[in-house]
């Protein structure tokens, strides 16, 4: 069995700082982190591989030379084979460009019985990525799930709904996105894992290794266009109130009531 | 962009019974499609076993000027039957106000696409919301959802009558379903924007946080339609008009069975314990890591009672186990937009105040007066937020016990 999974290097956004004056990002100084939902997807797909032990358990990721850190904490957590799409070509794709570069590369790799990925990564907050993948491929996709099993060559995957869970059967191939479970802990691989990964299978694939037309990936082959960024707006005019907390509640009541909130 | 039948064509027809436009037939043993009516929804491609049939997307100068109005997908609430169709849900409604304003400035209609085993006189009620057009596809097929079987539905609709602009709800349902489409049609999707517009161009603007909320970033999509945008519920404002005459266009779309592909085996829904959920509330009460324990955080839960809200609480305070993460307010948990959002020793991270700062009136009371919640709060009161609750909760009830 061929299980993908697919992993993004992302800043730590918990650790973004906003420069007061000029309204601008610091990115200096913030650690680049393998995405919590994607790190959670490795970890589902090495459960699979423990109760399917004939599996095997292919990361791949899209980005800069860098990003090669966390394939191989992928690889130092149980993860078989590293692939990173590293190109100029690449640069500046949107979820459609870079979902049509990671399904290229899948094709090209081989066989692929399960495509797993984290809900979305907390850098871009999409949650795109992985349905394109599913559409560029055709196959289905069943999206923020909790939990995904092999049974029979079916996958049986615990999906959040409103209020709820569903659960699902889906045909092999299928690509599943995962959200976490409530307070679950990630686990980190120890330093003989980390050393071990180092002789590991690594790729590094261009665009040409996995046969994608140039045209429909980076700036060029994405039909978004980032047009502006700036800071979010704050236009709220704010009356302060500063005095003992006996006056503080009465001006709160006050305001319930002029607000129309009790009477 | 076009479609093509591969030399390896086995001849099992399997596509003839999916084509929703019966623009297929057999020919020697091998499929041939019928171009005139073909709307390259892809559900033939979804049924073929050996892949022979390929939708090419090429990137060809398409002409925009065939595609015309804002179309808003209608999404019902869940049900625990999920052979029954729930209630319209709360974002088609601010879909629909945010896509009236939006056609308004375009001069051009605003449709609402409702898939349902059966219309329940639903043309009503979303032209209360502004509609003036509904796309109406009855089958029992389309219960329970599934993303095959929406997707090739869509966007045979969407090939046939050319929207310029396609709304979603960023909800389980519309994240599943508007990607799907979206890389199948090659056109652009922005997620999760919290505001739209119309720029001079006559292009749909998408605002969207990112980087956790640190920025805001306006998207574009300027060489394919639909521009298509998922959009966070609780954000846009729920306006209603003066319902007018609206008009329904029934739409036959055959589906095939087969491209249903994944099963429903069970639905488990949790049960309602009898509070209002923080997206649906009027009022929410909110606490922070400011009110420094447990113990002394569930205080809120006795305001909330006396006023009729639904307690909140900011990532800080979740994660410091004060309560459970269902509260949680903010990027990573839920985006609120109550009439009323009281913040109690709140500091104000971004990713807080993008999940609430929509809110119709926030009161935020913390001790430091340079809090970031201030800068979106309309009171902003500097004292100790317990003490405050606790003053304020006696307060009420006095006024209580005297009326």
């Amino acid at each position: 069995m061929n299980i993908f999974v697919c992993i993004k290097q992302v800043p730590d956004t918990t650790e973004v700082k906003i420069n007061p004056e000029t309204g601008t990002l610091i990115r200096a100084g913030v650690p680049s982190i393998l995405n919590p939902y994607d790190h959670f997807a490795v970890v589902n797909a090495l459960k699979i591989k423990k109760s399917n032990p004939d599996a095997v358990v292919n990361v791949i990721s899209m980005g800069p030379p860098q990003a090669k850190a966390v394939i191989q904490m992928a690889l130092a957590l149980g993860c078989d084979n590293g692939y990173l799409l590293s190109d100029a070509a690449f640069a500046g794709s949107d979820t459609w460009a870079t979902a049509y570069a990671l399904s290229s590369a899948i094709k090209k790799i081989g066989k692929y019985d399960i495509i797993i990925c984290g809900m979305q990564a907390i850098d871009g907050d999409t949650a795109q990525v992985g349905p394109q993948i599913a559409s560029q491929l055709n196959i289905p996709q069943v999206t923020f799930a909790d939990n995904v099993e092999i049974e029979n060559k079916k996958a049986l995957i615990k999906r959040h709904i409103d209020d709820g869970y569903d659960t699902i059967e889906s045909p092999l191939p299928v690509l599943v996105t995962m959200v976490m479970p409530k307070d679950y802990e990630l686990p980190f691989p120890s330093f003989v894992n980390i050393t071990k990964a180092l002789s590991k299978p690594f790729f590094t694939y261009t665009a040409d290794d996995i046969m994608a037309k140039k045209e429909y990936l980076g700036l060029k082959g994405s039909p978004t266009q980032v047009n502006r960024i700036y800071p979010p707006q704050r236009e709220v005019k704010t009356t302060v109130i500063n005095t003992t907390s006996v006056e503080a509640v009465d001006k709160i009541i006050e305001i319930l009531k002029q607000e129309n909130f009790i009477k | 962009m076009g479609i093509e039948v591969l030399n390896n064509c086995i001849g099992c027809s399997k596509c003839v019974g999916s084509c929703p436009f019966e623009a297929i037939s057999m020919s020697n043993k091998k499929a041939v499609i019928d171009l005139t009516k073909c709307t390259l929804c892809g559900a033939c491609v979804q049924v073929c076993p050996v892949k022979a049939i390929v939708i090419s997307r090429e990137m060809v100068k398409r002409d925009l000027s065939a595609y015309r109005d804002v179309w808003v997908f209608v999404e019902f609430a869940d049900d625990a039957d999920i052979k029954k169709q729930g209630e319209i849900k709360k974002v088609s409604f601010e879909l629909l106000s945010k896509g009236r304003f939006l056609a308004d400035k375009l001069n051009q209609k605003l449709c609402a696409v409702v898939l349902t085993d059966k219309n329940r006189d639903y043309e009503k009620i979303l032209s209360e919301y502004g509609a003036d057009r509904v796309y109406l596809l009855e089958n029992d097929e389309y219960l329970p959802y599934d993303t095959d079987i929406y997707s090739a539905s869509i966007m045979s609709l969407i090939n046939k009558y050319k929207p310029s602009i396609f709304l979603f709800g960023a909800t389980y349902k519309g994240r599943d379903l508007a990607p799907r489409m979206a890389a199948n049609l090659y056109v652009g999707l922005t997620a999760d924007c919290t505001d739209l517009n119309i720029n001079n161009d006559g292009l749909l603007v998408q605002s969207r946080p990112a980087f956790g909320g640190n920025i805001m970033a306006d998207i574009l999509s300027p060489n394919s339609r639909p521009q298509m945008a998922t959009v966070r519920p609780n954000v846009m404002k729920i306006v209603k008009v003066l319902p007018k005459a609206v008009e329904v266009i029934k739409e036959d779309i055959r589906i095939d069975k087969n491209i249903r592909r994944v099963k429903v085996v069970q639905r488990h829904k949790e049960e309602e314990k009898g509070y209002t959920k923080i997206e649906n509330a009027d009022i929410i009460v909110s606490g922070g890591r400011g009110l420094k324990s447990k113990e002394k955080f569930e205080i809120l839960n006795e305001l909330a009672k006396l006023l009729n809200a639904s307690v909140g609480a900011s990532r800080a305070a979740v994660d410091s186990g004060f309560i459970d993460k269902k509260h949680q307010v903010g990027q990573s948990g839920t985006t609120v937009r109550p009439r009323l959002y009281l913040a109690f020793g709140i500091s104000g991270a971004v990713q807080h105040l993008v999940g609430m700062k929509n809110s119709d009136v926030i009161v935020a009371i913390n001790k430091d007066p340079n809090a970031m919640i201030f800068s979106v709060s309309k009171y902003a009161i500097i004292g100790d937020a317990h003490d405050i609750a606790k003053k304020l909760i006696e307060k009420i009830k006095s006024a209580k016990a005297v009326a």
